[in-house]
């Protein structure tokens, strides 16, 4: 099972990932992020995955479409708190090109 | 070589049991002692696989997947995971990363997560017969 839960502080948004995330759980998750997203006017979404503690490549996925839809809404979207097999993911990707990591995300 | 053990497990392709197979298969494993590195290694790489089945072999259908975990005496693991899907039309293409045909929440990363994070990968495929996905990791001795 993954969660979430979404902390809003002014115009950034804090989305705490925690659990397994993979391709049934990436679903639940995007259900429960974008009509948030959408809701607001957000300069930033901050993904933080310090409670991850399962991730395969649907967790690639989960941060690319939100990376594009906020791209779209003219929002940032940030990475932090990835753990060393999370990063590797990251690494693997070429995601670090297009999404900012920070705060303990170290690849 | 023979393995020195090995078990089976088979399951309908619903997205609720990839957690499942990750979790049975690690189960199985556990007697090799793995540490939490190759453990998660295999796991992520299960769940990969099992994500293909679902979302390519089977598109809009319930099919089954079959799996077959063998142990080796030089703590060899070796992972078979197959189903009667619609098959690979071009095995090469869909290896290639960023490849996919899952829409745009699929990073395209599954053949490439199973390649870096096993020692191996075979896929074998036929159009309409279905796709053998067989995965190989050396557990590390500890002792």
């Amino acid at each position: 099972m993954a969660e979430c839960r979404l902390e809003q502080s002014g115009r950034v948004l804090v989305v705490y990932l925690s659990g397994e995330i993979d391709h049934h759980e990436a679903a639940r998750l995007r259900g429960q992020i974008d009509p948030r997203i959408l809701s607001g006017d957000f300069a930033r979404v901050v993904l933080d995955f310090s409670g991850v503690t399962f991730m395969d490549s649907s967790g690639i996925g989960l941060i690319l479409g939100r990376y594009r839809l906020l791209r779209d809404l003219g929002g940032t979207l940030a990475v932090q708190g990835a753990d060393p097999q999370v990063s590797r993911l990251l690494r693997l990707s070429g995601i670090t090109d297009l999404v900012v990591l920070e705060g303990g995300a170290k690849v | 070589m023979k393995p020195v053990n090995s078990t089976k497990i088979s399951f309908v392709s619903r997205s609720s049991n990839e957690a499942y197979a990750r979790g049975a298969v690690a189960a199985f494993i556990a007697q090799l002692d793995p540490t939490v590195d190759e453990l998660a290694d295999i796991k992520t790489a299960v769940s990969e696989a099992v994500t293909n089945c679902i979302v390519h072999a089977y598109p809009g259908v319930l099919g089954q997947i079959y799996i077959t975990v063998s142990l080796f005496e030089n703590g060899r693991v070796r992972l078979r995971i197959a189903d009667k899907g619609v098959g690979i039309e071009d095995v090469a293409r869909s290896m290639q990363p960023m490849t996919t045909s899952g829409g745009p929440e699929r990073a395209g990363l599954g053949f490439t997560v199973m390649q870096t994070f096993m020692d191996s990968l075979k896929v074998r495929s036929k159009l309409g017969k279905g796709t053998v996905v067989t995965m190989e990791k050396t557990i590390a001795r500890r002792c």
